[in-house]
């Protein structure tokens, strides 16, 4: 028997399904829990498309088993923006500043820069420049992340004087 | 399915973890998982089990007990990265783990599974050869403590039997004030070294070396200790003459040719990095202890 079933908090909604043990998180909350904004590229843990933030720190989905998060909060991609369709200020910085060309890698630099800019809301570029360095990305060039970042941290730091 | 079949076993006591190793063949531990987990997509391991050790209580923490800095198997490198003791006890140890891999990878890998995992490029089994670490190890009905040049065995192999597992590492430390600098060439931030280097060191009042380690990794089958660096610095001032020839070392290693460059470019590789990080190491000594010099 090795199917188990899980439960867990994911966006601050709670989860229940089963798995086999060997699936990955990455491919229990895609297939298991329909949250397809999680991708997948190299799974191996070495490009950064499946990072999501696990019991509020970034992990890469790829390298850990669905079974390993029973109990944790999980947060990914679809918890960012607002139920009502208005997005996160790091979603509205990367629309403005071209962040993101195919869109692949950036669910997993959102959750990374989620974490950075928790920890340090005021980085600086060379902050941001090592926070994402184990994501990789094929279209950017990686300026227009970095200043989508330096934007969205702007902003967060007048929400939270506000 | 990325991974291959396997019996998933979760312990909840360091007993339980024992008796069930004890009890299984060819079982893998589940540390952190950022090699394991690898190579399980990949299909390099077939485990028949695969015992999670991450709800085991007890093998995570940092603690410091007289001069010895003692690190739990299941701490998390980042923690151990961001811990303002380690910061400030043995800065090395920060320093080396901020090239581990990316901040994802530091924030569930471990200390004790980098270790048994033993990839030659990795930071922090040339951290502990540096500082002759002693590597804490339990079994069913046992404990034995193993110095780490006994430990490091050959290639990826660990001295440690499959009943067994690492629950600590005990670093010696050095004494406030203390030189050091472990530097690195990487193609890109965060990838395994072509070559590394750390090395510890004291001077006297004089501004003398009195006590000097030196470590290289990335460059043979396992990391190296450079005893005859270590011999050549020892009870000069450590100028740049002296330097250089101590880098002579590095042209007796046995030097891994791979698909990063050939091992003569390693090895080149390996004299600069050695350089660097002998030159920081060594003013970073007189710095710390009070500008002599």
């Amino acid at each position: 028997m090795s199917e188990r079933s899980i439960e867990l908090t994911v966006n601050g909604r709670s989860y229940s399904g089963t798995a086999d043990v060997r699936t990955t998180l990455a491919d229990f909350l895609r297939h298991g829990l329909g949250l397809t904004g999680t991708h997948l590229g190299c799974e191996h843990g070495v490009c950064g498309a499946c990072t999501i933030l696990v019991d509020g720190v970034s992990a890469r989905s790829c390298l850990m088993l669905a079974v390993q998060a029973e109990g944790s909060d999980v947060r990914t991609i679809e918890g960012l923006a607002e139920p009502n369709g208005d997005l996160h200020p790091l979603q509205t910085a990367f629309r403005d500043n071209h962040g993101l060309q195919c869109g692949f890698c950036t669910p997993g630099i959102l959750m990374t820069l989620m974490e950075l800019l928790d920890e340090q809301p005021d980085p600086t570029e060379a902050d941001v420049r090592d926070a994402i360095s184990g994501n990789i990305c094929r279209c950017t060039g990686y300026q227009s992340i970095v200043a989508a970042a330096m934007q969205a941290a702007a902003e967060l730091r007048k929400g939270r004087r506000a | 399915m990325k991974p291959p079949p396997f019996e998933y076993l979760r312990p909840e006591s360091l007993d339980e973890l024992c008796v069930m190793l004890a009890g299984t063949e060819n079982a893998k531990i589940l540390a952190g998982g950022q090699s394991l987990m690898a190579m399980l997509n990949l299909r390099y391991v077939f485990p028949d089990v695969l015992i999670d050790i991450n709800r085991v209580p007890g093998l995570a923490g940092i603690e410091i007990k007289r001069d010895r800095l003692r690190i739990g198997a299941m701490t998390r490198q980042r923690k151990i990265e961001l811990d303002p003791l380690v910061n400030e006890r043995a800065p090395i140890v920060a320093e080396a783990l901020h090239l581990v891999g990316h901040r994802q990878t530091r924030n569930r890998g471990t200390i004790g599974g980098s270790l048994c995992h033993l990839d030659p490029a990795a930071e922090l089994p040339t951290i502990a050869l540096l500082h002759d670490a002693e590597i804490e190890i339990a079994k069913e009905g046992g404990r034995r403590t193993l110095p780490i040049a006994d430990f490091i065995v050959d290639y990826m192999t660990p001295g440690i039997e499959p009943n067994e597992v690492v629950v600590a590492v005990e670093i010696p430390l050095w004494q406030d004030g203390h030189g050091y600098c472990f530097h690195e060439f990487t193609r890109r931030h965060g990838d395994f070294a072509v070559a590394s280097a750390g090395c510890l060191v004291t001077c006297d009042a004089s501004g003398t070396i009195d006590k000097i380690a030196i470590a290289v990794g990335g460059v043979s089958t396992v990391p190296l200790r450079g005893v005859e660096a270590e011999e050549v610095l020892s009870g000069t001032s450590g100028d740049d003459a002296t330097v250089e020839a101590a880098l002579s070392f590095c042209d007796g290693l046995d030097v891994l040719g791979d698909f990063h460059g050939s091992a003569d470019y390693r090895k080149h590789v390996a004299r600069s990095v050695l350089r660097k990080t002998l030159k920081t190491a060594i003013s970073r000594a007189r710095d710390r202890l009070g500008g002599l010099n």
